[in-house]
């Protein structure tokens, strides 16, 4: 269903003491990665509550990505593995509004992997072309 | 006709049990109706939408609404009702947030009416004969029937409401409190659910027992338990309690029949999406910290639409599923 010439809008919420620092590194070395995604830095990942999700794919966000420390190195100690929890739970309730489980990932970006960062976002892009517009608005007004 | 204050009472795709919920106020029905005039309430009492028509706009001081909106009907209905009254009550689960027909934006017409006049076993319709909008019987005379919607609407979404009067049904205290309220003049800031911005598990008569530290390592389905009466709360069991993403005001009545909060009477102020938020404060306390430990507490939930959307399907952020044509 892939449209000709589509541009995916992907929103990535990454926190602020590790995945921002990885857009930073991967920034200041210049690397190239897909301008479609918007970043929103949030403090930690832990507070990314699935109804700021939900609710980027409702208003037009084809996809949407969460970026956080490591396991073991969330500044705020468990933070991530409440986002880990939180979206696998999360998953479940996008299989059965049969939307696609790759629209919303999660992975894990440190300060310093600029390259992990430039990757992780590059492979959203292609995975999300592959699948196509969301376009909710269109499931919701059909009447 | 006397000067009292008229009121309407309407019902959309609802299930009754709201009218049933008026009645069951009991004698505090005497109260209701010698205070104000009921000029429509198709249930109850014979009137025509035609009397409904002839009123002046703004004539009736309230109606109350039950039920989504899923009938074109529905929909001329409630916007009528709208021009006529003065402030609109959304009345119960159902038109506050689309309720349990609200379940069906799991599916679409075309799925429900195949299963429903073309599948069903106990059917004979050889013709495979759906619901149209139009038709000739015998050949001469034209009959019409409602559109069906491709989806359950709660009434804000149709038209504006003034107020929302929580609960499937609503109990009979919440009831009278906003009757209360509309006599005195004493109601609260315009687009208000009447009942408290509570937490339900700030009124659980089970609330001593929550550990301090409440976590969950299994999900429990109710009717596999045997442990429901033990007074404990049912989080720690492992068995989903809407509680906390759920206003109070119900009276606990559930609980105190030893069964979870299911969520009618709605999320507390200020929160969109109920099951959301219910899903987030419930994943955060999973137990343990490795990715194939945390898959496998969620093996153990089969469903995320029945325990976390029992009422607030349409109402809620995705409002329906997505068909696999779409």
């Amino acid at each position: 269903m892939t449209e000709k010439g589509f541009e995916p809008k992907i929103a990535a919420f990454i926190c602020n003491w590790c995945s921002y620092g990885g857009a930073d590194i991967a920034g200041s070395k210049r690397l190239q990665y897909s301008p479609n995604v918007k970043l929103i830095r949030v403090m930690c990942s832990g507070r990314v509550d699935p109804q700021f999700i939900m609710e980027a794919l409702r208003d037009g966000a084809d996809g949407v990505m969460i970026l956080g420390c490591h396991p073991g190195d969330c500044h705020y100690i468990e933070g991530n593995y409440r986002t880990m929890k939180r979206h696998g739970m999360l998953k479940l309730l996008l299989k059965q509004l049969n939307i696609e489980e790759d629209r919303v990932i999660l992975d894990w970006v440190s300060a310093s992997e600029g390259e992990k960062f430039a990757k992780v976002v590059d492979k959203m892009n292609a995975r999300i072309t592959e699948l196509g517009p969301l376009n909710w608005d269109k499931v919701v007004s059909r009447t | 006709m006397s000067d009292k204050p008229k009121i309407g009472i309407y019902w959309c795709s609802s299930c009754g049990g709201c009218e049933e919920a008026i009645i069951d106020l009991n004698e505090g029905i005497l109260d209701v109706v010698a205070a104000v005039d009921i000029m429509f309430w198709p249930v109850a009492m014979d009137f025509k939408y035609d009397d409904v028509r002839k009123m002046k706009d703004g004539e009736l001081l309230a109606s109350f609404i039950n039920g989504g909106v899923r009938l074109s009907e529905q929909e001329d209905i409630v916007k009528l009702l709208r021009q006529k009254s003065q402030l609109i009550f959304a009345f119960g689960s159902c038109a506050h947030m689309g309720g349990i027909p609200g379940l069906a934006n799991m599916n679409d017409r075309e799925s429900i009416f195949k299963r429903v006049y073309i599948e069903m076993e106990s059917n004979d319709n050889p013709d495979n004969t759906v619901p149209q909008t139009e038709s000739l019987v015998n050949g001469k005379y034209k009959a019409e029937l409602p559109e069906f919607y491709n989806s359950v609407y709660p009434l804000d979404q149709i038209i504006e409401v003034d107020y929302y009067i929580p609960g499937c049904a609503p109990q009979p205290q919440t009831i009278l409190d906003a009757f209360t309220a509309i006599l005195e003049g004493k109601l609260p800031e315009k687009g208000s659910v009447l009942a408290p911005s509570k937490s339900l598990c700030d009124t659980c008569p089970r609330k001593e027992t929550k550990p301090d530290k409440l976590t969950i390592d299994i999900f429990r389905r109710p009717h596999l338990y045997d442990k429901l009466d033990d007074g404990k709360c049912f989080l720690e069991a492992g068995i989903i309690c809407m509680g906390p993403a759920t206003r109070s005001g119900c009276g606990e009545r559930c609980i105190n029949a030893n069964m979870p909060c299911r969520g009618c009477y709605g999320p507390p102020d200020g929160v969109k999406d109920q099951g959301l938020s219910m899903m987030s404060a419930l994943a955060s306390i999973i137990k343990p910290d490795e990715e194939k430990d945390i898959q496998s507490v969620l093996e153990s939930l089969p469903d995320s639409i029945i325990p976390f959307y029992m009422y607030g399907l349409p109402s809620s952020i995705m409002f329906r599923k997505k068909m696999e044509k779409e």
